[in-house]
């Protein structure tokens, strides 16, 4: 039985939080930092013939004025993961040519905002405008190089090909794709494409550095990868990474957007070369124009199947934009293909071909969902299409194609690194379950395909299912530390980063269920590169499982500690020693002390010991949660705007540690995925400025916007998972743009293979 | 130039460029529970009252100001709080970063709904459409909201 996991615990933070208690990078600033702004390109792209910063200089209170002309250049990736990276080294700290509007020109630091504005209007810069490319489909063939520098690389053999606007290739198969359709009784191919939305956390990237009393240079950042955001300022900056501090505070949202260091850079170098506290806080617009998208790919599927509903095999052709830099480009595209095709195992042959390609827009970068989110529009819309086309219920072509518990692909084998030949069982696995349990919560069968409401308003229904992944096999590493604390309390050091998302508390529920403790005996410290031990960071959906792991292994032994020193203070061996989470327990005679007591006594008094344990943990198996959305959308044909009615989804992530927290992930994620399929309309202008850089004109669902909904969980357990979890923060936004698209196709006959539906779109399609 | 600001009861004589905005001014005080959120007045992050009218600071000049009343989160302190218990309970706060602003908006709908304890979801969901939430949903926050007006008002809302 357990007593701490799989409960509803508030936030250990939370009350802090919802009272504006000042907790955030910004709140945390010293008063005296300089304040940071960024010369940014008009230009999409263009080369610099001349800076002048001599007025700038000049004016009072400008402290540093930065440009490729004084800063080192040696090329690096902003993107967070593990080192060597996949993404390519193409960015400069600042560089001769600027690759889209919004790309860093020169760096001002002065002694406030005001005097920083004023000095970057005086910057003066003379651009050579060079055509940029604006169009991701004829990248690739395209004779401009958005890349034309000679001294970029990458570190691993990803097809990195920038003289074709090339930064990455995916490709992967199994079984003879080409024999396979040729045996196959219906065949169609299609494609679609998704936008590059926007991350939209409320709290915008920033950040602020010091000195501290070692002259080491401490960064406070909005940041999810603390760890590899000091390797990443370490090899930009071309310091030792032991010269650098990295701390997160509480942060206001991230959603991927602060997988990628950005804003920490500027600050980092300007408090390295001045030697004073410096700080950036980036305006709404900079983080439009200025940091990273979900990368907008397009997809053409081709799916073979049998007249009974039997796929049989699935050919994907993808094309992923990742704008300026290539940051995060193979992991995306990988993941649109590895963690979407073996939803349908059954099919004897399946093929990926993926590549990325350079573009002079805003780079892509990670976005909750990471890839998966758009390959899972692609290839469940073409499922639902095929199950259209044979003239059967979406949920049965489901039934008989998608993987199910107990059951393995030759797919897991090629896209897990380390794992070998052996069969991976996907033991934990219930989309069976989530399917048949939404059919019943949205009732199908009474309404589907469509309901007619009004003369003018149709109700159609959809559904889709997903996976995605929990950590990185073999890649992620995660690690925990234990102290105990006279009085009988712990310390629970942990490098993971909690972005709001609750892990803090998710971590010390395991921790105090392991130990066998109460929650408020643990008290949680993460996310400081000097106080906590290692940890890859918050992305991947890797924090419950892989954090969680690392988490109890070091509890346990903290409790083999306790055991081993309780037999010293007994004078006994370890066998005849208990503890239950109270007391220590010397099972010959019954002797007992209380761990309050003990903890006192062996610091003071007896033993005179630290009990400090650590753990760490790096996932070898798949262990993807899964889950099955349904959606019911209205649509009004004489607008062509489509509303979601009810969206229902049913997950299967384990055992939800949390289940209260894992319901608003979920929630949450819901409506990132109605934004997505329905709202988040993404413009560039002609020459290449995005036009939709502000909450005005990017539209994020407000709570009008999104229906009801309904989440369920699955009754599942992982065994590699602690107390049977895997994740939750990503699958849950995969399911939502298929299912609603083919709710609309349901309700008015409209296919949109292009998101979001926007009402223009669906009315087009009705009226012209 | 010189304004007079009443914030949380306090009198301040502040010295602030006429371009300054009010969230500015706010922070420069050490008013931190105020934030921003998006320079355009869209997504209520930076929620204050001004005479008690739910205003965003982002967007209005403190010169405008002079001799008004402003409260700010650390204002209502208390009722925060209250209110913030109940959003907590949902684990609708999340990164917390937009709960400010929202609760000044809660506060604010409570004074202008004729009833409070007859408030209809649509009537919460017109006074809060302002406050944007990447995090939570809105599902759970209009649970909260619902729980949290039915212990104060009693149970007639719907």
């Amino acid at each position: 039985m357990v007593r701490v996991v799989n409960k509803p615990f508030d936030k250990i933070d939370g009350l802090s939080l919802v009272k504006g208690k000042p907790l955030y990078t910004d709140d945390l600033c010293p008063a005296n930092a300089l304040t940071i702004k960024v010369l940014r390109s008009p230009h999409a792209f263009a080369r610099i013939k001349n800076i002048d910063t001599t007025a700038a200089e000049k004016l009072p209170g400008v402290e540093c004025i930065l440009t490729y002309k004084n800063v080192h250049h040696k090329p690096f990736t902003r993107a967070g993961q593990c080192h060597p990276e996949l993404s390519p080294y193409d960015k400069f700290f600042l560089d001769e040519y600027v690759r889209h509007v919004g790309d860093d020109v020169a760096i001002v630091a002065a002694v406030d905002e005001k005097t920083a504005l004023e000095a970057l209007k005086l910057v003066q810069v003379e651009y050579e405008v060079l055509k940029p490319v604006l169009d991701f489909e004829t990248a690739e063939d395209n004779p401009i190089q958005v890349h034309p520098e000679d001294d970029i690389f990458c570190h691993m053999p990803v097809g990195f090909d920038p003289k074709h606007n090339v930064a990455c290739r995916v490709n992967l198969a199994s079984g003879d794709v080409e024999s396979v359709l040729e045996d196959c009784e219906v065949v169609i191919t299609r494609t679609y494409k998704t936008q590059p939305q926007a991350q939209a956390m409320m709290e915008t990237q920033r950040a602020f550095a010091y000195l501290d009393s070692y002259r080491r240079l401490v960064i406070v950042a909005s940041t999810q990868i603390p760890f590899h955001a000091r390797r990443i300022l370490a090899t930009a900056l071309d310091i030792p990474v032991s010269r650098i501090r990295v701390i997160k505070p509480r942060i206001g949202g991230g959603f991927g957007a602060k997988q990628t260091v950005n804003a920490e850079l500027y600050p980092a170098l300007v408090t390295l070369k001045t030697g004073k506290p410096s700080k950036i806080v980036y305006t709404r617009s900079e983080v439009f124009n200025a940091t990273t998208t979900r990368h907008a790919m397009k997809f053409t599927i081709t799916l073979g199947a049998m007249r009974d509903g039997k796929i049989r095999a699935i050919d994907v052709k993808a094309l992923s934009n990742t704008g300026a830099y290539g940051e995060h480009a193979e992991t995306t595209l990988g993941a649109a293909g590895k963690k979407v095709l073996p939803l349908y195992n059954k099919a004897e042959a399946v093929r990926y071909q993926g590549t990325a390609v350079y573009t002079n827009m805003v780079p892509g970068g990670a976005l909750r969902g990471f890839g998966v989110t758009q390959g899972t529009y692609a290839l469940e819309s073409a499922v639902n299409e095929l199950a259209a086309e044979l003239g059967m219920d979406p949920t049965v072509v489901r039934e008989i194609n998608m993987i199910k518990k107990d059951e393995t692909t030759p797919l897991l084998n090629i896209t897990t690194k380390g794992w070998g030949t052996e069969p991976m069982y996907m033991d934990s696995c219930m989309l069976e379950y989530c399917v048949k349990r939404g059919k019943e919560l949205i009732k199908w069968d009474e309404k589907y395909p469509r309901r007619q409401i009004s003369p003018t308003k149709v109700r159609g229904l959809g559904m889709a299912i997903a996976q995605q992944g929990s950590g990185l096999p073999n890649i992620d590493m995660a690690a925990a530390t234990i102290k105990l604390n006279e009085d009988g309390f712990f310390n629970l050091l942990i490098g993971a980063t909690d972005l709001g998302t609750g892990a803090d508390t998710v971590m010390a529920q395991i921790a105090a269920e392991t130990l066998g403790v109460d929650l408020e005996q643990i008290v949680v410290y993460s996310s400081d590169t000097d106080a906590t031990p290692f940890d890859t960071g918050a992305y991947a959906s890797s924090t419950t499982y892989t954090t969680g792991n690392a988490v109890i292994e070091a509890a346990l032994k903290m409790k083999e500690e306790i055991i081993k020193t309780g037999a010293l203070y007994f004078n006994t061996t370890p066998e005849k020693i208990i503890f239950d989470g109270k007391y220590i327990i010397y099972t010959d005679n019954h002797e007992k002390i209380s761990l309050s007591e003990f903890s006192k006594k062996i610091t003071y008094n007896l033993l005179h010991t630290q009990l400090s344990t650590s753990g760490s943990f790096v996932p070898k198996k798949q262990a993807p949660p899964y889950m099955a959305g349904f959606a019911e959308v209205e649509v009004d044909l004489e607008t062509g705007k489509a509303e979601v009615v009810e969206f229902i989804g049913i997950v299967d992530c384990g055992t939800p540690i949390n289940p209260k927290l894992a319901r608003i992930q979920t929630e949450g994620g819901i409506v990132k995925g109605i934004g997505f399929a329905l709202y988040e309309e993404v413009r560039y202008s002609p020459n290449g400025k995005l036009v939709t850089d502000n909450f005005m004109d990017y539209k994020i669902p407000t709570r009008r916007d999104i229906g009801k909904i309904t989440v369920e969980f699955a009754p599942s357990y992982e065994n590699t998972g602690p107390y049977g979890a895997k994740s939750i923060g990503e699958v849950v936004v995969n399911t939502v743009a298929p299912a609603i698209m083919d709710a609309i196709y349901n309700a008015c006959g409209v296919r949109i293979r292009e998101l979001p539906a926007t009402p223009e779109k669906i009315w087009r399609a009705l009226n012209c | 130039m010189q304004v007079n600001l009443k914030i949380n009861g306090r009198e301040h004589i502040v010295d602030v460029p006429p371009d300054e905005f009010l969230l500015t001014t706010l922070r420069r005080l050490g008013y931190l529970g105020t934030r921003q959120g998006c320079d355009t007045s869209t997504c209520g992050v930076c929620t204050v009252h001004v005479d008690g009218k739910a205003v965003l600071s982002c967007t209005i000049l403190t010169c405008r100001l002079d001799g008004h009343e402003i409260t700010t989160i650390e204002g209502v302190e208390k009722e925060a709080e209250i209110i913030g218990k109940y959003l907590v309970a949902e684990g609708v706060e999340q990164c917390g970063y937009c709960s400010p602003g929202l609760i000044m908006s809660i506060l604010y709908l409570e004074k202008c709904v004729q009833n409070p304890a007859d408030t209809t979801d649509e009537e919460i969901l017109h006074y809060l459409n302002g406050n944007l939430c990447r995090c939570s949903g809105y599902e759970g926050q209009l649970r909260a909201i619902k729980k949290y007006l039915e212990v104060k008002y009693g149970a007639g809302s719907k």
